[in-house]
Protein backbone atom coordinates (compact mmCIF):
# COMPACT_ATOMS: atom_id res chain seq x y z
CA UNK A 1 0.00 0.00 0.00
CA UNK A 2 1.52 3.48 -0.99
CA UNK A 3 0.59 5.74 1.84
CA UNK A 4 2.30 8.88 0.47
CA UNK A 5 1.24 9.81 -3.28
CA UNK A 6 4.27 11.24 -5.10
CA UNK A 7 2.30 14.54 -5.76
CA UNK A 8 2.02 14.98 -1.80
CA UNK A 9 5.56 15.71 -1.05
CA UNK A 10 5.23 18.71 1.56
CA UNK A 11 7.88 18.29 4.11
CA UNK A 12 10.08 15.97 2.15
CA UNK A 13 13.51 17.13 1.39
CA UNK A 14 14.12 19.22 -1.56
CA UNK A 15 17.66 21.06 -1.40
CA UNK A 16 18.07 25.09 -1.48
CA UNK A 17 15.75 26.81 -3.42
CA UNK A 18 17.78 29.05 -6.35
CA UNK A 19 16.67 32.45 -7.06
CA UNK A 20 17.77 34.43 -10.60
CA UNK A 21 17.45 38.07 -8.65
CA UNK A 22 14.61 39.13 -7.28
CA UNK A 23 13.37 41.78 -9.94
CA UNK A 24 13.27 38.60 -12.36
CA UNK A 25 9.87 37.59 -13.66
CA UNK A 26 8.91 34.29 -14.86
CA UNK A 27 7.87 35.12 -18.40
CA UNK A 28 5.19 32.80 -20.14
CA UNK A 29 5.01 31.51 -23.57
CA UNK A 30 2.58 31.89 -25.63
CA UNK A 31 0.79 28.27 -24.98
CA UNK A 32 1.21 28.81 -21.48
CA UNK A 33 -0.89 31.85 -21.51
CA UNK A 34 -3.83 29.72 -23.99
CA UNK A 35 -3.55 26.93 -21.29
CA UNK A 36 -4.73 29.30 -18.74
CA UNK A 37 -7.00 30.97 -20.31
CA UNK A 38 -8.70 27.56 -21.72
CA UNK A 39 -8.61 26.25 -18.21
CA UNK A 40 -10.37 29.80 -16.53
CA UNK A 41 -13.18 29.64 -19.85
CA UNK A 42 -13.66 25.98 -18.76
CA UNK A 43 -13.60 25.89 -15.10
CA UNK A 44 -16.42 28.81 -15.61
CA UNK A 45 -14.96 31.29 -13.60
CA UNK A 46 -15.23 34.22 -15.57
CA UNK A 47 -18.84 35.73 -15.51
CA UNK A 48 -21.27 34.07 -18.07
CA UNK A 49 -19.54 30.77 -18.56
CA UNK A 50 -20.95 27.48 -17.63
CA UNK A 51 -18.55 25.36 -15.44
CA UNK A 52 -17.48 22.34 -17.84
CA UNK A 53 -14.72 21.10 -15.95
CA UNK A 54 -13.82 21.34 -12.08
CA UNK A 55 -10.41 22.08 -10.46
CA UNK A 56 -10.85 19.25 -8.32
CA UNK A 57 -10.59 16.78 -11.36
CA UNK A 58 -7.92 18.63 -13.06
CA UNK A 59 -5.63 18.21 -9.82
CA UNK A 60 -7.25 14.25 -9.90
CA UNK A 61 -5.85 13.53 -13.00
CA UNK A 62 -2.62 15.45 -12.17
CA UNK A 63 -2.14 13.44 -9.11
CA UNK A 64 -2.51 9.91 -11.32
CA UNK A 65 0.12 10.69 -13.49
CA UNK A 66 3.27 8.53 -13.08
CA UNK A 67 5.89 9.96 -11.18
CA UNK A 68 8.46 10.02 -13.85
CA UNK A 69 5.86 12.01 -16.24
CA UNK A 70 4.91 14.05 -13.27
CA UNK A 71 8.58 15.15 -12.20
CA UNK A 72 9.40 15.41 -16.43
CA UNK A 73 6.46 17.96 -17.02
CA UNK A 74 6.62 21.55 -16.60
CA UNK A 75 3.76 23.11 -14.73
CA UNK A 76 1.66 23.97 -17.67
CA UNK A 77 2.41 20.67 -20.03
CA UNK A 78 0.71 19.07 -16.14
CA UNK A 79 -2.08 21.51 -16.59
CA UNK A 80 -2.80 20.73 -20.42
CA UNK A 81 -2.72 17.22 -19.89
CA UNK A 82 -5.13 17.14 -16.83
CA UNK A 83 -7.71 19.53 -19.01
CA UNK A 84 -7.11 17.02 -21.52
CA UNK A 85 -8.13 14.22 -19.60
CA UNK A 86 -10.97 15.77 -17.78
CA UNK A 87 -12.85 16.66 -20.74
CA UNK A 88 -12.42 13.04 -22.47
CA UNK A 89 -14.12 11.97 -19.20
CA UNK A 90 -16.42 14.22 -19.30
CA UNK A 91 -17.54 13.48 -22.93
CA UNK A 92 -16.60 16.94 -24.31
CA UNK A 93 -13.65 15.67 -26.30
CA UNK A 94 -13.06 11.89 -27.64
CA UNK A 95 -9.96 10.36 -27.87
CA UNK A 96 -10.36 10.01 -31.29
CA UNK A 97 -11.03 14.29 -32.01
CA UNK A 98 -7.65 14.58 -30.03
CA UNK A 99 -5.66 12.51 -31.98
CA UNK A 100 -7.07 13.53 -35.04
CA UNK A 101 -6.32 17.01 -34.14
CA UNK A 102 -2.98 16.00 -32.32
CA UNK A 103 -1.86 14.69 -35.87
CA UNK A 104 -3.14 17.87 -37.78
CA UNK A 105 -1.21 20.23 -35.55
CA UNK A 106 2.08 18.41 -36.14
CA UNK A 107 1.54 18.18 -39.98
CA UNK A 108 1.32 22.56 -39.64
CA UNK A 109 4.22 22.66 -37.46
CA UNK A 110 6.41 20.47 -40.17
CA UNK A 111 5.66 22.65 -43.21
CA UNK B 1 -25.04 23.57 4.29
CA UNK B 2 -23.65 21.34 8.20
CA UNK B 3 -23.41 23.21 10.90
CA UNK B 4 -19.93 23.42 12.30
CA UNK B 5 -19.15 20.62 14.75
CA UNK B 6 -16.08 22.35 15.77
CA UNK B 7 -15.36 25.69 17.63
CA UNK B 8 -12.27 27.83 17.72
CA UNK B 9 -9.86 26.92 20.07
CA UNK B 10 -10.85 23.28 20.67
CA UNK B 11 -8.38 20.44 20.17
CA UNK B 12 -8.53 18.60 17.15
CA UNK B 13 -6.38 15.41 15.50
CA UNK B 14 -6.38 14.80 12.13
CA UNK B 15 -6.98 11.34 10.70
CA UNK B 16 -4.38 9.39 10.35
CA UNK B 17 -5.36 7.19 7.60
CA UNK B 18 -4.33 7.14 3.39
CA UNK B 19 -7.20 6.67 1.33
CA UNK B 20 -7.37 6.56 -2.38
CA UNK B 21 -8.58 9.14 -4.44
CA UNK B 22 -8.37 13.25 -4.21
CA UNK B 23 -7.45 14.05 -0.54
CA UNK B 24 -6.92 17.72 0.36
CA UNK B 25 -5.79 16.81 3.47
CA UNK B 26 -1.84 16.80 3.31
CA UNK B 27 0.34 13.64 3.96
CA UNK B 28 2.42 15.41 6.40
CA UNK B 29 -0.03 16.43 8.83
CA UNK B 30 -2.28 13.34 9.43
CA UNK B 31 -1.95 12.09 12.84
CA UNK B 32 -1.14 15.60 14.02
CA UNK B 33 -2.94 17.53 17.19
CA UNK B 34 -4.06 20.65 16.78
CA UNK B 35 -6.88 23.50 17.55
CA UNK B 36 -9.25 24.98 15.69
CA UNK B 37 -7.63 28.71 14.62
CA UNK B 38 -11.04 29.75 12.44
CA UNK B 39 -13.92 28.30 10.59
CA UNK B 40 -13.47 28.98 7.21
CA UNK B 41 -17.28 28.59 6.00
CA UNK B 42 -18.58 25.26 4.12
CA UNK B 43 -17.54 24.14 0.51
CA UNK B 44 -18.64 21.10 -1.62
CA UNK B 45 -16.43 17.88 -0.77
CA UNK B 46 -13.07 18.04 -3.03
CA UNK B 47 -13.15 14.33 -2.78
CA UNK B 48 -16.43 13.71 -4.23
CA UNK B 49 -16.29 16.86 -7.18
CA UNK B 50 -12.61 14.97 -8.22
CA UNK B 51 -15.01 12.15 -9.48
CA UNK B 52 -17.70 14.40 -11.04
CA UNK B 53 -20.11 14.27 -7.94
CA UNK B 54 -21.89 17.38 -6.98
CA UNK B 55 -20.06 17.04 -3.40
CA UNK B 56 -23.18 18.77 -1.64
CA UNK B 57 -23.58 19.32 0.92
CA UNK B 58 -20.60 21.78 2.01
CA UNK B 59 -18.61 20.70 4.40
CA UNK B 60 -17.56 22.62 7.22
CA UNK B 61 -13.59 23.45 6.41
CA UNK B 62 -11.30 24.81 9.37
CA UNK B 63 -7.93 26.41 9.43
CA UNK B 64 -5.89 24.14 12.17
CA UNK B 65 -3.14 25.38 13.82
CA UNK B 66 -0.05 23.15 15.08
CA UNK B 67 2.86 23.81 16.61
CA UNK B 68 5.42 22.72 14.30
CA UNK B 69 7.81 20.74 16.87
CA UNK B 70 4.27 18.55 17.36
CA UNK B 71 4.59 17.84 12.97
CA UNK B 72 8.42 17.89 12.89
CA UNK B 73 9.84 15.46 14.93
CA UNK B 74 13.50 17.16 14.68
CA UNK B 75 12.05 20.49 14.08
CA UNK B 76 14.66 22.62 15.68
CA UNK B 77 13.11 26.45 15.25
CA UNK B 78 11.31 28.39 17.86
CA UNK B 79 8.84 26.37 19.87
CA UNK B 80 6.05 28.79 19.41
CA UNK B 81 6.29 28.43 15.83
CA UNK B 82 3.46 27.05 13.78
CA UNK B 83 1.82 25.65 11.10
CA UNK B 84 -1.54 26.39 9.81
CA UNK B 85 -3.67 24.26 7.53
CA UNK B 86 -7.18 24.37 5.75
CA UNK B 87 -8.66 21.15 6.68
CA UNK B 88 -12.31 19.50 5.90
CA UNK B 89 -14.20 18.68 9.03
CA UNK B 90 -14.27 15.01 8.01
CA UNK B 91 -11.17 14.70 8.81
CA UNK B 92 -11.08 15.66 11.77
CA UNK B 93 -11.46 14.10 15.29
CA UNK B 94 -12.31 15.69 18.75
CA UNK B 95 -9.13 14.97 21.15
Amino acid sequence: MIERSHHDMGGLPAGKVERNGIDETHDYSLWERRVDAMAVLLQGIKPGTRRLVTVDERRRAIEMLPPQAYDAMSYYERWVISLAETLIQRGILTSEELARKMVEVEGRARR
Amino acid sequence: MLAAKYKVGEKVKVLKAYPLGHIRTPYYIRGCVGEIERVCGAFPNPEELAQMRSGLPPLPLYRVRFRQKDVWPDYSGNGADVVEVEIFEHWLDRV
